[in-house]
Parts: structure tokens; C-alpha cells; sequence
């Protein structure tokens, strides 16, 4: 199961696709299982930089739906990758690798975890494993980034929605509810004007 | 290993299925719920358990959403934690399959197009505030603040300047913490 070799041609617009639903199970299941402190990272960079079965834009689309639906946003977006391909058959198996295999694992963990916790260097390598889950996320973040440049809100609204975003979690501190579904409607709602103003210019230069 | 009855299986599977419709952000944002329904109302597990789980969770490979199997298998074993996880994945995930489905055939119109315009800058916004949430521990935590600061900064480079896979870096963060450089 090597990554695909087209995975670096995600960005320049040729995309590869898995083979099977079974080919789906496993790809989740692998990217589930180095999915410690997140999986939302290496999700991004298995699938779409490495595989290649999806581009930035894409991936950001699926994941920006995913989080605004009930439900763990990373289990939406692999059922969502999967009925692409393969309807409810890969979304089932999508599903089913991202969780199968950690959900075995984490069982092991609850039921031994008395025992485990007595070592001072198993501490310290859940420390170690955080850390790299945290520059994994920020990475992820810089590259979204360079996808909100085709955005039809332009750069200052961008701007101004990301870092409200940014600011309610991280300094306010408030239910990430509230932050996708204000925030969400808000940023709807000034896209939604935008496209009619697009279009209107659109139909008024076509007019001339 | 706790067990339950027949009767409080299911009354587990129910509750877990009304809050799957609830989980709007991940099922993170129930937490506070479960804590009131598993430790208060019902006292099937300790509030230490509590916390326990949700660190297991973080701690292992996969979803944070595991952390609710790990409550229903210290309340009642193998079945609890088989109805948890499909109680609060059910609802949401046969709802999320009906809209995603519903939004791609409808992905031209200007309300569909203007969704997700309009969200993803949002979404970027609250990636970055996920890495700096998950880095905030270590700034406040003098022994080992330096080594993690280079292990995430190290970390976002090799990620953006290369196609190495997320699993060795991991690697290296688990045996320099263990050996207590990070």
C-alpha cells in the first residue's frame, strides 16, 4: 500500500482516485493509525498530498461542510470521500477504517491503562506525540491558507472571518457550536451577497 | 469492568443517539452532557474516569470521538462501548450522507456555492486555532517548553517542505519525549 507516485500532481489539477472500496479501508485505516492528537492533519497530507485523490480546494470544501453537519467532522468527511467514489459502499468502508483499528486500540488502552501509567517515559512520549500533532496542525493550517486565494469573498473578508474564528477559540475560549454556526451563517450570508454582486456585474458587462 | 443490565444498555444506546444529532463540532461539544448523564445522573462511572477517557483518547491513534467508546466500556465492558460509539455515530453520519449528497448535485447554485465560499475561511481560522490550543500546554510547562517549541516548529517545516510520512515524525516526538529532551 505505497502512496500513490501521482500524489504530487494533486495540484496541478490531475487527480488519482482509489481503486476499491477494500483500497479505501485501508488508506483510512493507516492514516487513522498516525492519526495521534488529531487526524484532520494527516488526513490532509495523505490524501490529498500524498495520494492525491483530492485537491487543497476540495479537501477544505468536504471538511468545511463536514464540520458544520452533527457528528465527529473527521468520520463526515471519510464518509463523504467515500460516497464519491463508491456510494454508501466506500462510505461505509471509509468509516470503517477510520475507526476499526483505533477503536480495538483505545479498548486495549482503557483496559490496561492502570498499568501503563506507572512509567514516567510513556508520559513523556504522549508529550513528544502532542507536540508533533501540534506543528502537523499548523502546517496543515499554512497551506489551507494559499486556498482561500481564489475565494469569491476576497482577501479582507477572508481575513476578517478566519481571525474571528481564530480569536473565539483560542482567546474566548467559546463552544466551537456557537463559532461554526454564527460564523458560518455569517460568512454564508456575505458570500451569498457577493455572488449576486458577481453576477450581476457579469450579466451587466455581458449587456454592454 | 463494570456490566449493566439489559434495560441500562439500552438506555445508554438512546441517549447516545439523541446526542449524536447534537454534536454539531465533533462530539467534543456533548462532553459536558455525557459527564452530567455518566458521573451525576446515573453514577455508572467516578469523575476521574471521566477525564481518563478523554485523555486515552487523545492520547491513541484515531478520531477524538473514541473517547465516547471508552465510556461506555468503563460503565458496562464490550457492549457499553460498542452501543456508544454506534449510538452517537448513527443519526449523524445518515444525516450528514442525506445533506453532503443533496449539496453535490446542487454544487452550482449560488446558495451552495456561497456555503462553502463563505465557510472556508472560517475553517482555516479554527485550524489554526486547533494547533495553537494543542501547543498551548507546552508553553506553559518550563521543563520541556524549548525542546517542544523546536519539535513543533521542526515538525511544520518537514510537513511543508516535504512528502515524508506523519507516522516518523511521530516516532521521533515519542522517543524524544521519552527520553525527556521534549
Amino acid at each position: 500500500m505505497n502512496p500513490s507516485p501521482h500524489g504530487a500532481a494533486a495540484d496541478a489539477g490531475t487527480l488519482s482516485r482509489p481503486g476499491s472500496p477494500f483500497a479505501l479501508f485501508i488508506a483510512f485505516s493507516l492514516l487513522a493509525l498516525q492519526g495521534f492528537g488529531g487526524v484532520l492533519a494527516v488526513a490532509q497530507r495523505e490524501l490529498v498530498d500524498r495520494r492525491g485523490w483530492l485537491s487543497r480546494a476540495e479537501f477544505i470544501e468536504l471538511y468545511s461542510i463536514a464540520q458544520m453537519l452533527p457528528g465527529p467532522n473527521v468520520v463526515n468527511l471519510s464518509l463523504m470521500i467515500g460516497d464519491r467514489y463508491f456510494g454508501w459502499r466506500g462510505a461505509l468502508a471509509a468509516i470503517t477504517g477510520m475507526l476499526l483499528a483505533p477503536f480495538l486500540i483505545v479498548i486495549a488502552l482503557a483496559a490496561s491503562y492502570e498499568r501503563l501509567a506507572e512509567f514516567p517515559a510513556v508520559a513523556g512520549a504522549l508529550r513528544g506525540m502532542g507536540a508533533v500533532a501540534a506543528g502537523l496542525i499548523l502546517a496543515m493550517a499554512v497551506k489551507m491558507l494559499g486556498t482561500l486565494r481564489g475565494n469569491l469573498l476576497g482577501p479582507w473578508l477572508c481575513a476578517l472571518l478566519g481571525l474571528a474564528a481564530l480569536v473565539a477559540i483560542a482567546v474566548f475560549r467559546l463552544p466551537l457550536a456557537w463559532i461554526v454556526i454564527g460564523l458560518g451563517l455569517l460568512g454564508w450570508g456575505l458570500a451569498r451577497w457577493r455572488v449576486a454582486v458577481l453576477d450581476a456585474r457579469a450579466a451587466h458587462g455581458e449587456g454592454r | 469492568m463494570n456490566t449493566l443490565p439489559a434495560g441500562d444498555l439500552l438506555a445508554l444506546f438512546l441517549h447516545f443517539l439523541t446526542l449524536s444529532l447534537l454534536s454539531i463540532g465533533g462530539a467534543m461539544s456533548t462532553a459536558p452532557e455525557m459527564q452530567r448523564y455518566f458521573v451525576v445522573e446515573r453514577g455508572w462511572i467516578g469523575e476521574a474516569d471521566f477525564t481518563t477517557a478523554i485523555a486515552l483518547a487523545q492520547a491513541a491513534p484515531g478520531p477524538n470521538v473514541l473517547f465516547v467508546p471508552v465510556l461506555g466500556f468503563q460503565a458496562a465492558g464490550l457492549p457499553g462501548a460498542a452501543a456508544a460509539l454506534v449510538g452517537i455515530l448513527l443519526p449523524s453520519t445518515l444525516l450528514s450522507l442525506g445533506v453532503s449528497r443533496w449539496g453535490s448535485s446542487r454544487r452550482d447554485t449560488p446558495l451552495v456555492r456561497a456555503f462553502t465560499a463563505g465557510l472556508a475561511p472560517v475553517t482555516v481560522g479554527l485550524v489554526f486555532a486547533t494547533g495553537w490550543l494543542l501547543a498551548l500546554p507546552f508553553l506553559g510547562d518550563p521543563a520541556h517548553r524549548n525542546g517542544a517549541l523546536v519539535l513543533i516548529a521542526l515538525t511544520a517545516v518537514v510537513t511543508l517542505r516535504t512528502k515524508l510520512a506523519p507516522i516518523w515524525m511521530i516516532l521521533v516526538g515519542a522517543l524524544l519525549g521519552a527520553a525527556g529532551i521534549a
